[in-house]
């Protein structure tokens, strides 16, 4: 089985055939899901196998279950509220926080990038990418709202304004093509903007998911914020879609009929849903602050005026 | 302290009003009505027509033509040709004045409007004269200045147009839901295909005469009337890029089922059930008259209306007593008079509705208050209602009743009225009154709704945004995030 081991400081991937490099035996990672701030292995028991290109088994990846998911929800709905009451200045640096955990395990990544068929070059670019990402939008955290708000100058005596406010529970079908980059551009615009999530990863590129998960949970980011399970799409779309506790679908999978069905089960309780399957991750157009607004409400405050005397304001 | 005994005026002694009726002696309404399609107005192609009546005496009014998908399909290809050939080759410059003159025009024939407006759907004189029509011209107004200021909108993004919007729009404000729809539509360089309800569809084909009046390129509006199959029509038209639609939770989520799998865009304005919160330290006489503006303005046919009330227990006799009072001085009748406070229920079918959910607030258990008020023989009437001690769970606490019914609830504290006021899949708006303002600020941010009115009520302008979260609908109406329904933003 290859897995890597670090040996002053520098990653060495080990051969399958156990070829070690060193004398030491290595531990090996059992990959876990994250819900709710902890690590349980799926409550269903079972598991998928991700092997690498020569066909070594990587890891027995937990295959989560719709309970897993019900789980997540919970958990999410859980945090939404501490999350969104959170000062924008504080989640601005959660989110810097995170960006700077994963710098510090680069080498992993890449690694275990590389591990699931990822070039040396084009790990380290998608590794790079994700760090820069989450700083960008740390950035955001307490500038959006100014963007997305506005004082509205009513005919009546009425002060007037409107302000974007989280929608809630997320629930995110990550893209299939990368194992950081496309959970990273999901997560990072629905929690700067004050929502919990629910994502499921990458099947065939989990790896580095859940150890994304591990950097989100060393980041100061409440329990419940940020669910990582991982899993199959074919069985898990239905029953995130129809969920009755979530509020908003982020679908950046390949399948128009699965994102078809996603649509008409939103309905049951007017989800709002997002299609993000064309967008280029690894291009500008993969951030913006726009995916934070499309996980924002408007909200629209009135209040009177008392207008006292009769002096105008130029007196 | 020993108890002041309450003095009430006795409204059967002579403080009654002498009617005030507004005059019918200038309005031309015609025995038939034609759709509007390409700029001219067009006979169904079935030959159909049905009736619209007056809810206040049932008699009827006008023949309206029976729109069919045939019908939708005609109007769906001239807005299409009206767009790419005209529209959407103007600059907004041009599309901004033609937009300014339907204000003007809709102005200059304010009084017709409003008298036709109540006329048809029997909400009173006052409301829409000085509610509906004002805003509903004021809505175009607003909307023409940006067709040539969207860049300004939408910081880094280049906005373009949709195409052709369908656009279905309720009985409640018949005209000012069309303004709702049509103006920003249009300053955004789209085309329109509208369906007013079936209930109330003169207004809708007074401004279909008004438009063509502007001058407004052919087919750029286009009216089609009919039911809510018509209404499916429209939402199932291919050639339709955007479906913006006002009315129940129900449809709804119909609609949002039917263009699943398309690229339409969409914006849905649904049902609410909204708490308004009376704290101790609220100007209660203030509050009084909020409660019924909330949920008696316009007979309770108001998405937004304030249903759910939530007295705090120390001031909770005070405030129903004084509420009862007022009540008992509010005016059910005719429409056209100056001095009615709550008009006709707009259809049989809806009084049938409201009437099956009293019945259901008394087996429930809930107390029951109606004053006794004298209602005109003919018409459909429903006085003002009041359901104290009903619980969380209740029927008429949980589900919208779209007419003049309150139900009451009482709590302690903040976070118990916070905890009762989201406990609703619904999310459109809420009230709030209290005199502190701190409060004011916590109470606001955390109801989950989309428009919050704190010490006021069923306030509306062009500026400022409206729409729900959850299942309110999603999208808004109004304001400078009101275009973005109508917009790719690249």
């Amino acid at each position: 089985m290859a897995k890597t081991v670090t040996k002053k400081n520098v990653k060495v991937l080990e051969n399958g055939n156990g070829v070690a490099k060193t004398n030491r035996l290595s531990v090996l990672k059992t990959y876990k899901i994250y819900i709710g701030g902890k690590f349980p292995r799926t409550e269903s028991g079972r598991y998928y196998e991700l092997k690498d290109s020569s066909g070594n088994l990587l890891a027995n990846m937990c295959l989560s279950s719709r309970k897993d998911y019900r789980n997540a929800v919970v958990a999410a709905r859980g945090a939404f509220g501490p999350w969104a009451d959170r000062a924008a200045f504080n989640r601005g640096q959660i989110l810097y926080r995170i960006g700077e955990m994963l710098e510090g395990r680069r080498a992993q990544f890449v690694d275990e990038l590389m591990q699931v068929g990822s070039s040396k070059l084009s790990a380290e670019q998608e590794v790079d990418l994700s760090v820069d990402r989450l700083i960008y939008y740390a950035g955001w955290c307490d500038k959006y709202t100014q963007i997305f708000s506005s004082v509205n100058p009513v005919a009546s005596a009425h002060f007037n304004f409107s302000v974007p406010e989280p929608t809630g529970v997320v629930a995110a079908i990550a893209s299939e093509s990368t194992g950081v980059l496309g959970l990273v551009s999901v997560i990072a615009p629905v929690i700067a903007g004050g929502n919990s999530i629910i994502a499921l990863a990458s099947e065939t590129k989990a790896l580095c998911a859940v150890s994304f998960a591990e950097v989100i949970n060393s980041s100061d980011v409440p329990g419940g914020v940020v669910n990582i399970i991982t899993g199959k799409e074919d069985e898990l779309y239905k029953h995130m879609s129809t969920h009755m506790d979530v509020n908003s679908f982020i679908y950046a999978g390949s399948n128009a009929e699965h994102f078809k069905t996603i649509q008409v089960n939103a309905a049951d309780t007017v989800k709002r849903v997002l299609d993000y399957s064309k967008v280029e991750w690894t291009s500008e157009k993969g951030q913006s602050p726009y995916y934070i607004s499309d996980h924002q409400e408007t909200k629209t405050t009135w209040h009177p005026i008392e207008n006292i005397g009769g002096s105008s304001s130029k007196y | 302290m020993a108890k002041k005994k309450q003095v009430e005026v006795d409204l059967n002694s002579d403080w009654g009003y002498s009617p005030a009726p507004e005059s019918k002696g200038h309005i031309k309404i015609k025995p038939q009505y034609d759709q509007f399609i390409g700029g001219k107005f067009v006979k169904p192609s079935n030959g159909k027509y049905f009736d619209t009546i007056n809810p206040a005496n049932n008699e009827k009014l006008s023949s309206i033509a029976l729109g069919s998908a045939k019908d939708v399909d005609k109007a769906v290809r001239a807005a299409r040709k009206a767009y790419s050939e005209v529209w959407s080759k103007l600059s907004g410059k041009e599309r901004g004045k033609y937009i300014f003159r339907i204000a003007r025009l809709i102005q200059e024939r304010a009084r017709e409007f409003s008298v036709i407006e109540s006329l048809d759907g029997g909400k009173t004189i006052r409301e829409s004269r000085d509610v509906d029509v004002p805003l509903a011209a004021n809505h175009f107004f607003y909307y023409a200045g940006w067709a040539d200021k969207l860049e300004y909108a939408f910081p880094n993004k280049k906005p373009t147009s949709l195409g052709v919007a369908g656009q279905i729009i309720p009985w409640n404000f018949p005209l000012l839901m069309a303004a709702w729809k049509i103006a920003p539509a249009l300053a955004a360089g789209n085309t329109v295909v509208l369906k007013p309800a079936e209930t109330t569809s003169l207004t809708a084909l007074k401004l279909a005469e008004l438009i063509k009046d502007s001058g407004l390129p052919d087919g750029v509006v286009n009216i089609v009337t009919g039911f809510g199959d018509t209404g499916a029509a429209i939402v199932n038209h291919p050639d339709v890029n955007k479906v913006a639609f006002t009315g129940s939770t129900g449809v709804g989520k119909i609609i949002q089922r039917a263009i699943a799998g398309t690229n339409k865009k969409c914006t849905l304005e649904l049902g609410g059930k909204a708490a308004n919160i009376i704290f101790e330290d609220a100007p209660i006489n203030q509050a009084v008259e909020g409660i019924v503006n909330g949920i008696y303005f316009n007979q309770g046919h108001v998405c937004c209306a304030g249903s759910r009330l939530f007295v705090q227990e120390s001031v909770y006799e005070e405030v129903i007593r004084k509420l009862k009072h007022r009540m008992n001085t509010l005016i059910v009748g005719d429409p056209m008079d100056k001095n009615t406070d709550i008009g006709a229920i707009n259809s049989k079918e809806q009084l049938d509705t409201i009437n099956k959910y009293i019945k259901i607030g008394q087996q429930e258990g809930a107390e029951f208050y109606q004053p006794a008020c004298k209602l005109p023989k003919k018409g459909n009437w429903c006085p003002p209602t009041l359901f104290t001690n009903v619980s969380q769970s209740s029927r008429i606490t949980q589900e919208e009743i779209f007419g003049p019914v309150l139900a009451v609830q009482t709590f302690r504290t903040v976070d118990e009225v916070i905890a009762k006021a989201n406990n609703t899949p619904y999310g459109l708006s809420a009230g709030i009154w209290t005199d502190k303002g701190s409060k004011i600020f916590n109470m606001t941010t955390k109801m989950r709704a989309g428009v919050v009115w704190a010490n006021t009520y069923n306030k509306f302008d062009p500026t400022s945004p409206f729409g729900g979260y959850k299942e309110s609908g999603f999208g808004r109406e109004g304001g400078l995030q009101g275009l973005s329904a109508y917009l790719n933003l690249n």
